[in-house]
């Protein structure tokens, strides 16, 4: 019982990072029309324009709270999946392999995602 | 030695959706819960597509191309609206958890009080930012909307 309530503790707090990074990445992507950051989005157009993800790509902010971001929200978002999978009245059996697989989805989908979150600065800053 | 028997969940999916006459907070959580849940199916999916930038313009381009078109547009949209309501809402259960907005605790005197009667104002003002989210998205999403550069 005092580790779920630590990993509640974890999923409560990762719910507020996600609300910050999250937020930020929601104002460049799908509010850049309305408050326009366009140091963000430096070749004007679609912030996934290449050169805009090229632009950003450069700057070391990106990577690291991307990858911030990355960790709180799998985190959460599983976290809270599993307790939601196990209010289904699930057998013990099913119960730890659920937690493994979500914890090994969790733990691949970071590690990947990092990987691919300092490649792109590698990749932008040779450009 | 004691063991927890737990609460089992009888109602299995219908007793989530059906709120009866909790209030409107018991709504929220439904709520809360759906749309978690397509965010987080989302966000996994999310994870691979985009991280095709790290393998050069092509690659992007490529990947891009496989999500766009107005089907993508509609459904990115309500990914935001779910991302507007679960934030707002979320931040509400944030408070709640640490003991803001819920009032004192009192002795329980006739007529009772529930501590719902004081978090609805919470409720309502995180349902108004949620809207108020909502609507910038909307005018992003339709009416502001700039087209991919090819």
């Amino acid at each position: 019982m005092i580790r779920d309530a630590k990993l509640w503790t974890w999923h409560v707090l990762a719910g507020l990072v996600i609300f910050v990074f999250l937020g930020l990445h929601m104002l460049i992507m799908h509010l850049d029309d309305v408050v326009n950051i366009a140091s963000l989005n430096p070749a004007g157009g679609h912030p996934i324009d290449w050169a805009n993800v090229v632009a950003r790509g450069k700057m070391i902010f990106f990577p690291v709270t991307y990858t911030v971001l990355l960790g709180a929200a799998l985190f959460h978002g599983l976290y809270g999946l599993k307790n939601i999978l196990f209010e289904l009245n699930l057998g013990d059996g099913v119960k730890r392999a659920t937690t493994v697989v979500l914890a090994l989805l969790g733990l691949g989908l970071f590690v990947y995602g990092t990987w691919a979150a300092f490649a792109s600065l590698a990749l932008a800053r040779s450009l | 030695m004691l063991t927890a028997k737990g609460y089992p969940n009888r109602l299995g999916v219908g007793g989530w959706l059906g709120g009866g006459r909790w209030g409107m907070e018991r709504y929220l959580y439904t709520l809360h819960r759906l749309t978690g849940l397509g965010l987080i199916f989302y966000f996994l999916l999310h994870i691979l597509v985009t991280s095709a930038r790290a393998f050069g313009e092509a690659a992007w381009v490529a990947s891009m191309g496989r999500v766009t078109g107005p089907l993508f547009t509609v459904g990115e949209y309500l990914v935001f609206l779910a991302f507007a309501f679960h934030a707002a809402n979320g931040l509400r259960l944030a408070f709640i958890e640490l003991g803001w907005g819920v009032g004192k605790p009192f002795e329980p005197v006739y007529p009772y009080k529930t501590s719902v009667d004081f978090q609805r104002p919470l409720a309502i003002v995180a349902l108004l930012l949620a809207a108020l989210l909502a609507a910038a998205g909307t005018l992003d999403f339709f009416v502001l909307h700039k087209g991919v550069t090819p």
